[in-house]
């Protein structure tokens, strides 16, 4: 099978890389782009840790074609971030407890702010159906609901 | 079609630890010439925050700031022994190991201290803000990092110290079937309310309450989550999970995530939780372990609630749709008991 050339913004900043056809967008950014944020968990989009924005829209990467994302903007946890400091949902995760043992927090983080980027101030029932595609194994959910809420009505520690 | 509320409850008295071999842990404490300390071990966490609370363990017992101390663990090549994360031991076991390491590494420091400030080290003190002054004199003080290179590079000394917990093996007594398997034990009560849908068979969580007693929270957040979390890795076992659904037959076995299920975040219900803290005498600063314990009690209580609900026993678990309406069926319907 012959290299696809792809082109397209990762995180605000323009990437090329040669794909193999049939690559999905996970392999492509863990192992061509080297951004390992989006975690491999099921690989059959059962557990959406590998959640990532494709234009401002929530997708599994591990569902979705690395060539369908060419001259399209890519965002992963890794740009998440605002420079040095975190990212108010980060914060709102680490305040709240949200994490045990951390794997489903990336695709967490972008599913909440995918939401919060359409919906700044969702209701409870909002937030759960955001995640609905996400699984956690350690926190009882309780803990993430309580940090988007908590990320969405402003009240994070600086 | 009617949906049934009920009510079931259990407590659990949980050992810490096991007994196999005595169940050692250890741990291994050093100062860096910059006065911070490192913590080895090899015991893991998988997120439940062992790595915090040895820590704190650590810091509280060198009389130093939590900052200054670093536990590097997981790595089997470069901490000492440890029997491993399991059976709710960590805090118990592993703080124990790293209390009486930094126990001895602290007399070194305070040796040390002591030549430098030509003073007898039982007269110093720590302040816990990384400072050992002499007691009732805070003048005369030194910091732990002016120490530490003093004990390096002038005094040739290492601020350092070892520690291991091994409870004594707790052998079968052959004449009474006697034997001590553990040297403390938490406990904990919840009461689950349940709603049965007796035309599906579907068991919902309507709320949790509970009471968890773990010796001293030395991390009440950390208690806090793992009791949380772990409250709904018990409905999980309850209601839903099972790699061998139709054991021993295995071809409907679930393969992925899509099939083996879990609660998602629209199944999850409230919890109140109260902890109790009951000091335990051998643990460090009297700390047990929420550990496995905070699932535990979870699965008794939903099938008492069941069966509150419906007036069916299941003994079977999960408490899967289909083995209730199969009871529901055999008792010839629902049969709702006495709500307590």
């Amino acid at each position: 099978m012959s290299k696809i050339p792809l082109q397209f913004r990762h995180n605000g900043r323009d990437v090329a890389i040669f794909v193999d056809g049939g690559t999905n967008l996970l392999v492509a950014l863990r192992e061509l782009i080297g951004d390992m944020t989006p975690k491999f968990g099921c690989g059959q989009g059962g557990c959406g840790t590998c959640s990532v924005l494709i234009d401002g829209e929530l997708h599994l990467s591990c569902l979705t074609l690395a060539e369908t994302v060419a001259g399209r903007a890519v965002e992963t946890l890794d740009g998440m971030k605002q420079g040095p400091n975190l990212h108010p949902l980060q914060r709102a995760f680490a305040d709240n407890f949200a994490a045990q043992c951390g794997y489903c927090t990336p695709g967490m983080l972008m599913a909440a702010k995918a939401l919060l980027d359409r919906n700044p101030s969702p209701s409870r029932d909002e937030v759960i159906e955001a995640i609905s595609g996400n699984i956690c194994r350690c926190t009882g959910y309780e803990p993430i609901i309580n940090a988007i809420l908590a990320a969405a009505g402003g009240r994070v520690s600086a | 079609m009617t949906r049934h509320r009920g009510r079931g409850m259990a407590s659990i008295n949980y050992p810490i630890g096991m007994n196999l071999g005595g169940d050692p842990s250890q741990a291994l404490v050093h100062s860096n010439p910059s006065g911070k300390f490192t913590v080895a071990l090899s015991s893991i966490d998988l997120g439940q925050g062992m790595k915090s609370v040895t820590r704190q363990i650590c810091a509280e017992t060198l009389g130093v700031p939590v900052e200054d101390v670093y536990v590097d663990t997981a790595d089997s090549d470069t901490g000492p022994h440890c029997m491993g994360s399991f059976a709710s031991r960590g805090t118990h076991r592993v703080g124990n190991a790293v209390m009486a390491a930094a126990r001895e590494a602290r007399g070194v420091m305070m040796e040390a201290a002591a030549e430098e400030l030509e003073v007898n080290a039982a007269d110093l003190d720590t302040d816990g803000r990384g400072n050992i002054h002499v007691k009732g004199a805070p003048h005369r003080s030194i910091s732990t990092k002016d120490v530490a290179i003093a004990a390096q590079f002038k005094q040739g000394k290492t601020i350092s110290g070892r520690g291991i917990f091994l409870v004594p093996l707790s052998e079968v007594n052959p004449e009474t079937g006697e034997m001590s398997p553990a040297t403390c034990y938490a406990h904990a009560c919840l009461v689950a309310e349940v709603e049965v849908d007796d035309e599906t068979g579907e068991v919902a969580m309507v709320r949790m309450d509970s009471a968890y007693e773990l010796g001293r929270a030395l991390n009440p957040r950390l208690v806090e989550q793992q009791l949380v979390g772990g409250a709904w890795m018990g409905v999980s076992h309850a209601l839903y999970e099972t790699p061998e659904p139709y054991y021993p037959e295995p071809v409907h076995g679930p393969r992925d995530f899509v099939e083996y299920l879990m609660p998602g975040p629209g199944d999850i219900c409230p919890h109140d939780i109260a902890v109790l803290e009951r000091p335990a005498p051998d643990g460090p600063y009297g700390a047990k372990g929420p550990g496995e314990m905070c699932a535990n009690p979870v699965l008794p209580a939903v099938a008492n609630a069941i069966f509150n609900a419906v007036g069916v026993r299941i003994d079977d678990l999960p408490i899967t749709p289909e083995k209730v309406l199969r009871a529901i069926k055999a008792q010839g319907g629902a049969r709702p008991q006495a709500r307590r």
